[in-house]
């Protein structure tokens, strides 16, 4: 116990020394449940990825050996920028984030504490932004398609582009044609589908469990030591 | 003796050949009912099967003799064939049963079908003993182990989902093996500690022999649970969880079995140490790693053999039996847990099988499988009934409900401890709802009867006791919680999965995958999607290249596709271009319909090539019946992406001639000219599929045709006049198919298609242009969703009507 809260307090010195500690406190007020461990491992993973620079530029996650492989690569690394995730402003992109903004990223992948909603809606809003890539409120044919290219593609790399793309477009057009019956206010007849709205995508998400799903484990050690 | 072996050995081949293939597997255990000595398995072979074996093999002397002396004209040899007559008949009455059973629709959603099979036991049971006939000894510990054990496992391991059982694999690992062993040992001692008071009658019961026992009782067999929560659709962990103690269970409680029955062995000559314990806990070690070990080699043999398999296909499904039996074999030779290495075989080796085999020994492969595991578990659960109704019984009270009480704390215990640790290290823990459940889920079934009924009855005298013991807790498992488990749930309102499958939710999880292996990479997280990601990279990168044909460049699904394109193609020009040209389309009407449902169908097709095409080839849905397979084969598959993808290319021909045409009326019985199902023409339709899909020649005859839909405009022009060619020579069978179409309207119009058709131009435009700009968003949604919109008013009909033409292709 005493190792523990000893290294804590120099890890805790440490760190005001190179990050505005405030901030990230401060940061951190709004429920997410990171522990001390979990801060301080993710940090020096920030600091791994800039290059102990206090921000991180989409460069730095070019060292990320797994994710070139990722067939969402350029989203995620987008989301990771998007002003939209991070909270300064409707749209646009950062062009480069801090270590706050990059807890607040992985935040969207914790549990969120206060179980307000069922879906909760900042989780639903970013994933939103990882199909919505114009930021115009709506996911359209096109960016749906694309989505679907990314990952057809990337689990069929021998296939040619144009029968992933036949199938992108055949899988997306009926995906847009179920949302678009189950949405709010379906379009009337002789009306068109211009694409999936926010509130609409929230329904499309209806029978996932975000809560369950959209969660990625951290080695949660603290556990034994209760 | 050694003449009525040979004789035996004789007789077998011409039997097997007469015999339905269902019978087979008992057909095999002929040789070693007779042959009792030849096993060193058998040393506990139990008494009373060991003299109803004399029975027949005096007949067989005592017959060949009699033919020395004289010939009869007519002779009635029932005994030969007794034991194998029984046995076809037991299973051929569970499988009327069962055909009952689901004759009736409510019934099964009452009802676990063990009920039923228990039941038919009964009543057969009741028969042997009302008409004191011998019931044929078909259980005997190396039958057991080495014909009807088996099938029951691979059959689970092979058709294991495998992605939610790795997701949640620690836990499952460590809620399904220490719980087999809390509640080994703690309904063992227990038991041995009500067993010391006096007042009960049960001195005589050691504590070797209570653990034993425990070890038996312990081993749950959840499948009517599941068969539940697939109706209720329970949240995938819980599932899993289920799932994965029905498939470890078993190897555990067997591996104790064995270890307990060795240290009871032991204990009658001399007495065990520190060390032997010590030793026991290593074997246990050991046993269970080897087991997977071998497992995994064996596992990996045969998917490479398979890739060599092309030329006689024939084989595979035997490679895969054979391979699978073997690693088992091999297992329990060298005293490993041969459940644990044909489970591990099955595993290991299925995702390349698959790959490698043809569709059709795919398929044959899946039955054969299933159809193996449902006879041996019906025998057992016949012979649990049989066994049921007869004076072998000992009733002892105290035993029984102490018993029956143990069962349920130490599972209530081992849940809700096990659980609460677990839980601390899962994000998103188990409520106490799905801990309860899990806790009422622990239905006996065949494997516990089975291990009780194989007891050695020189080291356990009250056997009698035990096997009672085990069959109340069968039956009270059986028929009250696997009853009132599925009102239960429901009760409950257990978190559910999603309700509905839909598109967009199959997309979602798929991108959600990606997304959370991404962040973790981010993060630098080492977790199971990592650790996933990682294995599949050493996958694709090496395991792939070795184990799976390399001149069979795609997967079969992959293949699959091509050849539908194909043949499609050569079906569009055909008629699709007719239509077109018939049926130009403006948008207008098409996007009035543009909000109508999807089908099911529909839905179902298009989950279907998302699971098929990203990420992983296998399948996601967590379907898994024990005794019936979906029919989410892939000849419904094939069908489904033929059609999806001759909508998709129609539309596209559609776009190219979008003259402002009004719709003319008769426009959705376009299906059945471009698909034309109905019987009259099948059997030519079928000739002309085979042809086309087989003959290199005509392959190469078409692919002009073929890419020219996917062409850039610019190899377009010069692939033309070959196109026109192709058009002339196959626009006879067009014609042929047409002049059969049932539908009226289409008499009248065929001769105007017939002069549209030479004029197919400017059709190929466009699935280039549908791709080329991104201002044509709203065009394409409408006309993408034109293309099922067409589809739909008709699409339950082809469905339900139509099938047989592709399941024969």
């Amino acid at each position: 116990m005493g190792a523990k809260h000893s290294s804590e307090e120099a890890w805790e010195r440490e760190s005001r020394t190179d990050l505005c500690w405030e901030q990230v406190q401060e940061g951190l007020a709004h429920a997410v449940d990171f522990s001390w461990a979990q801060i301080k491992q993710l940090h020096q993973r920030f600091r791994l990825l800039s290059g102990d620079q206090p921000e991180l530029r989409p460069e730095g996650f070019d060292g990320v050996p797994d994710l070139a492989s990722n067939p969402l690569r350029a989203r995620i690394v987008h989301a990771f920028f998007d002003n939209r995730n991070l909270g300064k402003g409707s749209c646009g992109v950062s062009e480069a984030i801090t270590f706050q903004d990059f807890l607040g990223i992985i935040a969207y992948f914790r549990p969120s504490l206060v179980r307000a909603e069922a879906p909760p809606r900042d989780k639903m809003r970013f994933l939103f932004n990882l199909y919505d890539q114009d930021g115009d409120g709506l996911i359209t044919l096109q960016e749906y398609r694309r989505v679907l290219e990314d990952l057809l593609s990337a689990a069929n790399p021998r296939e040619d582009g144009a029968s992933v793309r036949a199938m992108a477009t055949n899988v997306a057009g009926g995906a847009l044609r179920e949302a678009a019956r189950a949405s709010e206010h379906p379009p009337e007849d002789g009306e068109s589908y211009p694409g999936i709205t926010f509130e609409d995508f929230v329904r499309t998400w209806s029978g996932i469990d975000l809560e369950v799903k959209m969660q990625v484990s951290f080695l949660n050690l603290e556990a034994l030591c209760k | 003796m050694a003449h009525t072996d040979t004789q035996v050995c004789d007789e077998k081949p011409s039997g097997t050949a007469l015999e339905m293939l269902v019978a087979l597997s008992s057909w095999h255990w002929l040789p070693l009912v007779m042959v009792p000595a030849c096993s060193e398995a058998s040393s506990y072979v139990n008494e009373s099967s060991n003299s109803t074996q004399q029975a027949p093999d005096a007949r067989f002397a005592a017959s060949s003799s009699d033919l020395d002396a004289r010939i009869s004209v007519f002779e009635l040899d029932y005994d030969y064939v007794q034991i194998p007559c029984e046995v076809t008949l037991w299973i051929l009455l569970a499988s009327l049963a069962k055909i009952g059973f689901h004759l009736y629709r409510r019934l099964p959603h009452l009802m676990p079908e063990s009920c039923l099979l228990l039941a038919v036991g009964a009543l057969v049971g009741g028969i042997i003993f009302g008409t004191h006939h011998q019931s044929p000894p078909v259980m005997d510990s190396s039958i057991y182990f080495l014909y009807l054990l088996p099938p029951i496992v691979l059959e689970s391991g092979y058709f294991m989902p495998t992605r939610p059982f790795f997701e949640n694999f620690g836990s499952i690992l460590w809620w399904a093996g220490l719980g087999a062993l809390v509640n080994a040992f703690g309904i063992g001692l227990s038991l041995y500690l009500v067993c010391r008071v006096g007042a009960f009658g049960l001195g005589d019961v050691t504590l070797l022999q209570s653990l034993l026992f425990g070890s038996l009782i312990s081993a749950v067999d959840p499948v009517a649970v599941l068969a539940v929560f697939e109706e209720a659709r329970v949240n995938e962990p819980l599932y899993m969880m289920i799932f994965g103690e029905a498939l470890l269970n078993d190897g555990i409680s067997v591996v104790l079995y064995n270890i307990l029955i060795a240290f009871t062995k032991m204990h009658k000559f001399e007495d065990i140490e520190a060390v032997d314990i010590l030793a026991g806990c290593a074997r246990f070690v050991i046993v269970g790693c080897g087991g997977v070990f071998f497992g995994v080699v064996f596992g990996f043999i045969s998917a490479f053999i398979t890739r060599f398999t092309q030329n006689i296909s024939a084989i595979e499904p035997l490679i895969v039996f054979m391979f699978s039996y073997l690693s088992y074999l091999v297992a329990e030779t060298l005293y490993l847990s041969g459940i644990l290495a044909i489970t591990a075989c099955a595993v290991t080796m299925k995702k390349y099988v698959e790959e490698n085999v043809s569709q059709k020994s795919y398929t044959t492969i899946k039955y054969f499988m299933k159809m193996l595991s449902s006879v041996s578990e019906t025998l057992i659960f016949i012979f649990m009934g049989v066994s049921t109704v007869g004076k072998d019984h000992e009733w002892n009270w105290a035993f029984i409900c102490f018993t029956l009480l143990f069962c349920q704390i130490w599972r209530a215990i081992s849940v809700f401890t096990l659980f609460y640790v677990s839980n601390q290290f899962r994000t998103f823990p188990f409520s106490i709802k799905d801990q309860f459940i899990i806790f009422y889920s622990g239905v006996r079934g065949a494997g516990s009867f089975s291990l009780a009924f194989l007891l050695p009855l020189s080291l356990f005298p009250r056997k009698k006791l035990f096997v009672t013991a085990t069959l109340v807790v069968t039956y009270f498992t059986v028929f009250f919680q696997g009853i009132t488990i599925g009102p239960l749930v429901r009760y409950l309102d257990v978190r559910k999965t999603s309700k509905k499958e839909s598109v967009n939710e199959e997309l979602h999880i798929r991108l959600m995958d990606h997304l959370k292996a991404g962040i973790e990479d981010v993060c630098g997280q080492w977790s199971h999607y990592q650790v996933r990601d990682k294995f599949k990279k050493f996958d694709q990168r090496y395991l792939r290249k070795i184990l799976i044909r390399k001149n069979l460049p795609k997967s079969s699904i992959v293949s699959l596709y091509k050849k539908l394109e194909m043949k499609q193609a050569i079906e569009m020009v055909e008629t699709g271009i007719l239509n077109s040209a018939v049926f130009p389309t403006s948008y207008q009407p098409e996007r009035k319909q543009g909000t109508k449902r999807l089908s099911p169908e529909d839905v179902e097709s298009m989950r279907d090539i998302l699971t098929r095409n990203m990420y992983q080839v296998r399948q996601r849905t967590l379907s898994y019946n024990k005794y019936s397979l979906k029919p989410q084969t892939s000849e419904k598959q094939a069908k489904e992406i033929l059609i999806r993808r001759q909508n998709t290319l129609r539309e596209s021909l559609r776009k190219g001639q979008s003259l402002p045409w009004g719709k003319p009326a008769g426009t959705k019985n376009f299906r059945y000219l471009s698909f034309p199902y109905s019987n009259p023409q099948s059997a030519r339709r079928e000739g002309w599929a085979a042809e086309s899909t087989d003959a290199e020649g005509v392959e190469a005859g078409s692919r002009p045709l073929m890419f020219s839909a996917h062409a850039r405009a610019g190899s377009l022009q010069e692939k033309r006049p070959s196109q026109a060619a192709v058009l002339m020579k196959r626009l006879p069978g067009g014609q042929k198919a047409r002049s059969f179409s049932p539908r009226r309207s289409w008499e009248e119009q065929a001769g105007r298609r017939r002069t549209d058709a030479i004029r197919p131009r400017p059709l190929f435009h466009a699935v280039d242009e549908e791709y080329e700009s991104g201002e044509q968003t709203e065009e394409e949604t409408s006309a993408v969703g034109s293309g099922w919109t067409a589809e739909h008013p008709h699409g339950r009909e082809h469905y339900t009507s139509h099938s047989p033409l592709l399941h024969r292709k």
